[in-house]
C-alpha cells in the first residue's frame, strides 16, 4: 500500500472504531465522552503551552466560561429564572428540539464569549510582552479570579452553583449523546490545529517558542500570533465546557468550572505525556492519562489521588520530553530529520559548498 | 557618495550611570559596506539595539531612509528593510533549517490572510537555494538546533537574506567560525552586497576581515566615535591602536 493508501486506512480506522466504541462499549459511554474532551483539553492547551512555548494555567478559565454561558442560555431561554434558581432547576423536562437549541447556541455563544475574553486578556497580557513563569503565574491567578468571581455572582448561582436541565427522551442514551458530540468536537479541533501547524500559523508560534527575541527581530507580528493562538484554544475549550456542564448536572464555580487543580492541571500533563508540541503527543497523551485515571479510581480507590500525585511526579521527571518527543529524539529519520546526500541544489546551477 | 540610507545624530543611550553611547553620529550610504569596530565594552552592540529599536535612545535621533525610527519598535522597523543578526546567534532550535528559512520571509501584511497562508514553492525553492549559498544545503532538514555553532551563524545570515532587508546589521559575522570558513564567509558577504544591493553595517574584531570587507570604518572607544576612515587610514591610526592596547 503506498503512503497515501495508508494514511485513509489509517484514518478510516481510526474513526469507525470512534463511532462503534460506544455501542461496543456500551458501559463506559460517559467515560468515553470524557475521553473525547480530555483529547480536547490536550490539544488546546498544546496549541499554546507546547507548540508556541506559554506555559498556561489558565486555559481552564474558558472552558468554565464556555460552561456557563451555555447553561445560562439553556436556562434563560426555556424558563423563568427565579423559579429555576429555587428549584435548583427541578422543573418540567425541556423538549429534545429545546434543549437542543438551547445546547447548541449556548455553545456556540460559549466559543464566541471566550474568544472574545481571550483577545482582551491576550491584549493586556500577551500584548505586553510578558513571558516565561511571569506568564505562568499570572494565568493562574486568572483561574482563582475566576473561580472567585463565580462563587460570588448571584445571577449564575454563586457558590452554591448551578444546575443544568435534565436530559431529555427523545435523543437517545445521553451518555451516547454527548459522546458523538465531544467526538465531532475533537475531531474538528484536531483538523483544524493539523491545518494550521502546517502553514505560516504554524511555524510563526513555533518561531515565538524558539526564540521570540530572534522572531521580532525578523519582523513576525509576535503580539498578533500570540493573541489568536490563544483565541483558537479558547473557542474550542468553552464549546467542550459548554457540552460537559450538560454532561455533568452540575456547575460546581471551582470543582467543575474554573477547577484548576484538576482540569487544569491535567491539560498540562497529558499534553506533555503525550509530547508536547506535537500534532499527535496530546491525543497519545490524553487516551494513556485517561485510562490511567480511571484505572486508578477502579482499582486503587481511596489511594486513586495518591497515585495520581505519583503519576504527574513520574511523568515530569522520567518523560519530560513525551512519548512523541521521546520517540523523534530516537529515529530522528523517521520524522524527516536527515541529511542529505547531494550539497547542491542543483548541478547546473554551479552552486558553491 | 549616493544618499545616506541611514543616518545616526548626536545619538545617546545610559544604563543608570553607565553612558554606553556618547553623542554618536554616523550614516551609512545605501549600497555601502561599512565597519563598525572597537574595543570590547566600547558600545558598538548598544547603538545597534539603539538602531533596531531595541530600547529607547535618550537623545539624538536615527533616520532610516529619511523616516524618523528613533521611537519605533523592533518588528515595525524590521518590516521596514532594517535588519539585524545578533552576536549570539539566535535561530528557532526546533525547527529545521528549511523551515527556519520560509518563516523568515519578509512578514509585510498583518492580516488574517497572510497569518493562516501556506508556503508557496517559490519560497521552499528561495529557501534551499539560499542554504546552498551559505553551504547548509545538505543539512536542511536537520533540527537548527543540532547545527554547530559556525552553522547556526551561516544558517542567521541565510535567514536575514530571505528576509530581503534593504539594510543589514551584522553583530560580529565571523566570531566562531572556523578560520578557513571566514574568506568564504567574506566572499559571500561582498556577494550579498553587490549582486543583491544590500547594504551592510557590519561590527567585526577581527580586523584582517573587516579592512578587506568594508570601505569605511567608524571606530567607537568607551561609548564615543573616536574617529571614522577608510581601512587603510584607520589601521595605521595611533588612536584605534591606542584604545585597542589600552593605552591613554
Amino acid at each position: 500500500m503506498n503512503t497515501t493508501g495508508r494514511k485513509y486506512a489509517f484514518y478510516g480506522s481510526i474513526l469507525i472504531a470512534s463511532l462503534i466504541a460506544p455501542w461496543a462499549l456500551s458501559a463506559y459511554q460517559t467515560q468515553l465522552a470524557f475521553l473525547w474532551v480530555m483529547v480536547v483539553f490536550a490539544l488546546t492547551w498544546d496549541l499554546v503551552g507546547g507548540q508556541m512555548g506559554y506555559t498556561s494555567f489558565g486555559n481552564v478559565v474558558f472552558f468554565g466560561i464556555g460552561m456557563y454561558v451555555t447553561a445560562i442560555i439553556q436556562r434563560n431561554m426555556h424558563f423563568d429564572i427565579e423559579e429555576y434558581v429555587h428549584v435548583a432547576g427541578a422543573v418540567e423536562t425541556l423538549k429534545p428540539s429545546e434543549y437542543l437549541a438551547g445546547l447548541l447556541s449556548g455553545m456556540g455563544l460559549g466559543g464566541i464569549v471566550a474568544v472574545v475574553i481571550a483577545a482582551i486578556l491576550g491584549a493586556l497580557i500577551l500584548g505586553m510582552g510578558m513571558r516565561g513563569q511571569y506568564f505562568g503565574i499570572c494565568t493562574l491567578g486568572l483561574t482563582v479570579a475566576a473561580g472567585e468571581l463565580a462563587s460570588g455572582w448571584e445571577y449564575i448561582g454563586a457558590g452554591s452553583g448551578l444546575v443544568t436541565p435534565v436530559f431529555p427522551d427523545g435523543l437517545g442514551e445521553r451518555g451516547a449523546f454527548f459522546y458523538y458530540i465531544f467526538f465531532l468536537l475533537a475531531g474538528v479541533t484536531f483538523i483544524t490545529l493539523k491545518w494550521l501547524y502546517s502553514g505560516r500559523f504554524g511555524l510563526a508560534i513555533n518561531a515565538i517558542r524558539d526564540d521570540e527575541d530572534k522572531a521580532e527581530a525578523m519582523g513576525i507580528h509576535t503580539s498578533k500570533y500570540k493573541i489568536v493562538a490563544w483565541c483558537i484554544s479558547a473557542f474550542f475549550l468553552a464549546i467542550a465546557g459548554g457540552g460537559m456542564g450538560h454532561l455533568i448536572g452540575f456547575i460546581d464555580p471551582t470543582e467543575v468550572a474554573f477547577a484548576g487543580a484538576t482540569f487544569g492541571v491535567w491539560m498540562i500533563l497529558m499534553a506533555i505525556l503525550g509530547g508536547k508540541g506535537t500534532l499527535w503527543g496530546p491525543v497519545i497523551g490524553a487516551i494513556i492519562f485517561h485510562i490511567t485515571q480511571e484505572l486508578f479510581w477502579t482499582y486503587l480507590f481511596g489511594w486513586q489521588r495518591v497515585a495520581m500525585g505519583a503519576l504527574i511526579i513520574g511523568i515530569v521527571v522520567f518523560f519530560p520530553l513525551g512519548i512523541m518527543g521521546w520517540m523523534r529524539e530516537r529515529w530522528p529519520e523517521r520524522f524527516g530529520y536527515r541529511v542529505e546526500k547531494n550539497s547542491v541544489l542543483n548541478a547546473s546551477k554551479g552552486g558553491q559548498v | 557618495m549616493s544618499y545616506q540610507q541611514l543616518e545616526v545624530r548626536s545619538v545617546c543611550k545610559r544604563f543608570g550611570g553607565v553612558v554606553a553611547n556618547n553623542n554618536i553620529t554616523l550614516s551609512v550610504p545605501q549600497g555601502s559596506i561599512i565597519g563598525l569596530i572597537g574595543p570590547n565594552g566600547s558600545g558598538k552592540t548598544t547603538l545597534f539595539n539603539s538602531i533596531v529599536g531595541y530600547h529607547p535612545i535618550d537623545k539624538g535621533y536615527i533616520r532610516f531612509e529619511g523616516r524618523e525610527i528613533s521611537s519605533m519598535r523592533v518588528p515595525k522597523i524590521a518590516r521596514m528593510g532594517l535588519l539585524r543578526t545578533f552576536q549570539q546567534t539566535h535561530i528557532y532550535g526546533k525547527m529545521t533549517c528549511v523551515q527556519n528559512m520560509q518563516i523568515s520571509v519578509p512578514h509585510t501584511s498583518g492580516g488574517f490572510r497572510a497569518m493562516f497562508s501556506k508556503y508557496p514553492p517559490e519560497v521552499t525553492d528561495k529557501a534551499e537555494s539560499l542554504l546552498e549559498f551559505v553551504g547548509l544545503y545538505m543539512k536542511r532538514h536537520l533540527m537548527a538546533g543540532d547545527l554547530s555553532f559556525g552553522q547556526q551563524k551561516l544558517l542567521e545570515f541565510a535567514m536575514a537574506l530571505m528576509n530581503e532587508p534593504k539594510l543589514l546589521l551584522l553583530d560580529e559575522p565571523t566570531a566562531g567560525i572556523n578560520p578557513t570558513l571566514i574568506n568564504g564567509l567574506i566572499e559571500r558577504l561582498k556577494r550579498t552586497n553587490a549582486d543583491l544591493g544590500i547594504t551592510l553595517f557590519v561590527i567585526e574584531h577581527n580586523m584582517r576581515a573587516i579592512m578587506n570587507l568594508a570601505e569605511h570604518i567608524y571606530c567607537l572607544a568607551h561609548g564615543e566615535l573616536l574617529t571614522s576612515g577608510p581601512p587603510d587610514q584607520i589601521q595605521n591610526d595611533q588612536q584605534v591602536i591606542d584604545a585597542y592596547l589600552g593605552a591613554k
